[in-house]
């Protein structure tokens, strides 16, 4: 075949063969990755999605630092075991304001995707300072020096900034109160109207039990308000997606 | 050198593609049929997936394959097929009288089997393996017949439902009632809350009056000195007998149960922070989050706390 005599010009071009490998490969992952940034199914929308607030940002950070994804993931498969332990699968657009997602693929620990609401404030501390005293055959490493590590919101605005410039809806007026809100959270004694006004239900709680703002307040605020946003009682799920 | 002529020489038979590089050559064998077969099956084989499954991206959505396979619908009718052989049951403890339940066996069976998965799944990581409890962070154990809100199973259901404390349920038990810190020194979350009554020395004399109720060694002088305090401060929640009070959820102090520690650090920690314990609402379902659980796993799950040793 005439055609198939060309070869030889690509074979003995290695710019040519560079450029054409270039083009099969742009064309392939066009049509891979493109419908998934239009198609319905795949940009599902839920209610009652918000932006984290700012002390649960910064939490989502410590998060991230300590490294927890390498051994707990956040996405609940839909497979019936997984539904029985966990609570509803994971949905892609409860993972919307994630930057980067979470949803890891390794469990040493427990799935998280869901622990939202599941212990007390307190037992987070316990178990964050000496995870064996509450769960006697844990591996998980302690992290009580969170308790000792005092917070402030110097850089939350530029976290949120970072976090608005790739698509999440942070308002002027969060960006203004972000230091002041970030206090407020961890501060029942505060007025704490702004900040459901901004963000919707925000559980404000002194997470760590210390009078100081530490980050222990600020990864207990993180994983309370995990998987706890939208209501599953009223969620009907489209059985295309 | 070697000039031996090289029998049955390949390039006599396949001949060359004419490929030549730095006078190596390239010998014209080409793929073995099999495997040229399937190659050709394999992107047959893709055609038909594409028909059959999601695949085709188009304007909208994608092509939903001619299966109908969908992860979610799978899922959801794997769990309807449990929940519908599951649902008579179900409905049968929902309805049923809890305190007379052990009159149907089968019923409390599934009960007790279903409650122990409840129970395993989220209750052991605070109150421990079969209801041990936890004093370090004052985890009540659940295996003892010592409550502090009563062991009756109606009881046990109405605190797995509301829990203790929480920020989410109205209805949860003690909502802005616990035992308060009592000296200025206090640090924690009940600090700034502080009532500051006693002072260092006064401490020191309601722990020895406490010690010496519970039945532990005291010092006479201090416990004497701290039985007026104690009837002048304590004794509206904690009885003036020190026995408790259900209503209110306060510990009995004279039974050598002890929710945090009866020794005398522990009782002094006790009494210069406060203690409020939280147990999170499992059948709350309110503010716009799904209850965690159902009522029939609270009943089973009562059922099953209920059966751990102490009971009422």
């Amino acid at each position: 075949m005439a055609f198939l005599d060309k070869h030889k010009a690509i074979e003995r071009n290695a710019s040519l063969l560079l450029v054409l490998s270039f083009l099969v490969v742009t064309i392939g992952g066009l049509v891979q990755i493109v419908p998934l940034f239009y198609l319905q199914n795949t940009i599902e929308t839920v209610e009652g999605m918000r932006p984290y607030t700012p002390l649960e940002l910064e939490g989502r950070q410590i998060y991230i630092r300590e490294g927890c994804y390498v051994c707990h993931s956040q996405m609940i498969r839909p497979m019936r075991d997984e539904v029985e332990r966990y609570g509803h699968y994971s949905l892609a657009a409860e993972s919307m304001y994630d930057h980067p997602f979470q949803w890891g693929s390794k469990r040493t620990g427990p799935d998280l995707a869901r622990v939202g609401g599941k212990y007390s404030d307190a037992w987070h501390v316990d178990h964050l300072t000496n995870p064996q005293a509450v769960v006697p055959e844990s591996v998980m490493p302690k992290y009580g020096f969170l308790k000792e590590t005092a917070l402030e919101p110097t850089y939350i605005t530029d976290l949120m900034a970072a976090n608005r410039l790739v698509g999440v809806p942070y308002t002027d007026e969060a960006m203004t109160n972000a230091a002041a809100d970030f206090k407020t959270q961890a501060d029942p004694a505060a007025d704490a109207t702004g900040l459901a006004e901004r963000y919707g239900r925000v559980t404000v709680s002194n997470f760590d039990g210390q009078v100081q703002l530490t980050e222990m307040d600020a990864l207990i605020a993180y994983l309370q308000v995990l998987g706890t946003m939208v209501d599953f009682s009223t969620f009907t799920p489209d059985a295309s997606r | 050198m070697c000039a031996k002529p090289v029998k049955n020489d390949p390039k006599q038979e396949v001949g060359t593609t004419g490929h030549v590089w730095d006078g190596i050559e390239e010998l014209n064998n080409p793929l073995p049929r099999w495997w040229v077969w399937v190659f050709y099956l394999c992107i047959l084989y893709a055609i038909g997936y594409t028909i059959a499954y999601p695949a085709w991206p188009l304007l909208t959505g994608a092509t939903p394959g001619v299966l109908g396979a969908s992860t979610r619908a799978d899922v959801a009718a794997e769990i309807k097929q449990f929940d519908d052989a599951n649902a008579p049951t179900k409905a049968a403890l929902v309805a049923a009288d809890l305190p007379a339940i052990g009159d149907d066996a089968a019923l409390n069976d599934y009960a007790l089997k279903a409650g122990k998965a409840v129970f395993n799944t989220n209750c052991v990581q605070c109150h421990g393996r079969e209801g041990g409890g936890n004093k370090a962070g004052g985890y009540p154990t659940l295996s003892d017949n010592d409550w502090l809100w009563g062991g009756d199973i109606a009881t046990i259901h109405a605190t797995i439902t509301h829990g203790v404390r929480n920020t989410v349920d109205p209805e949860a038990r003690n909502v802005g009632v616990y035992m308060p810190a009592w000296s200025e020194t206090a640090t924690g979350p009940l600090a700034e809350a502080a009532s500051a009554q006693f002072t260092a020395e006064e401490i020191g004399q309601v722990v020895n009056y406490v010690l010496k109720i519970s039945g532990q060694t005291a010092d006479e002088a201090k416990a004497t000195a701290g039985t007026v305090l104690y009837t002048e401060n304590c004794a509206a929640c904690h009885g003036e007998d020190g026995k408790g009070n259900r209503d209110l959820g306060s510990p009995n102090l004279t039974d050598a149960i002890w929710l945090y520690g009866g020794d005398a650090a522990t009782l002094t920690a006790t009494l210069v922070n406060g203690r409020a314990g939280v147990m999170p609402a499992w059948g709350y379902n309110d503010t716009g989050i799904a209850a965690r659980m159902t009522e029939d796993e609270i009943r089973a799950v009562a059922l099953y706390v209920h059966s751990l040793g102490g009971g009422e």
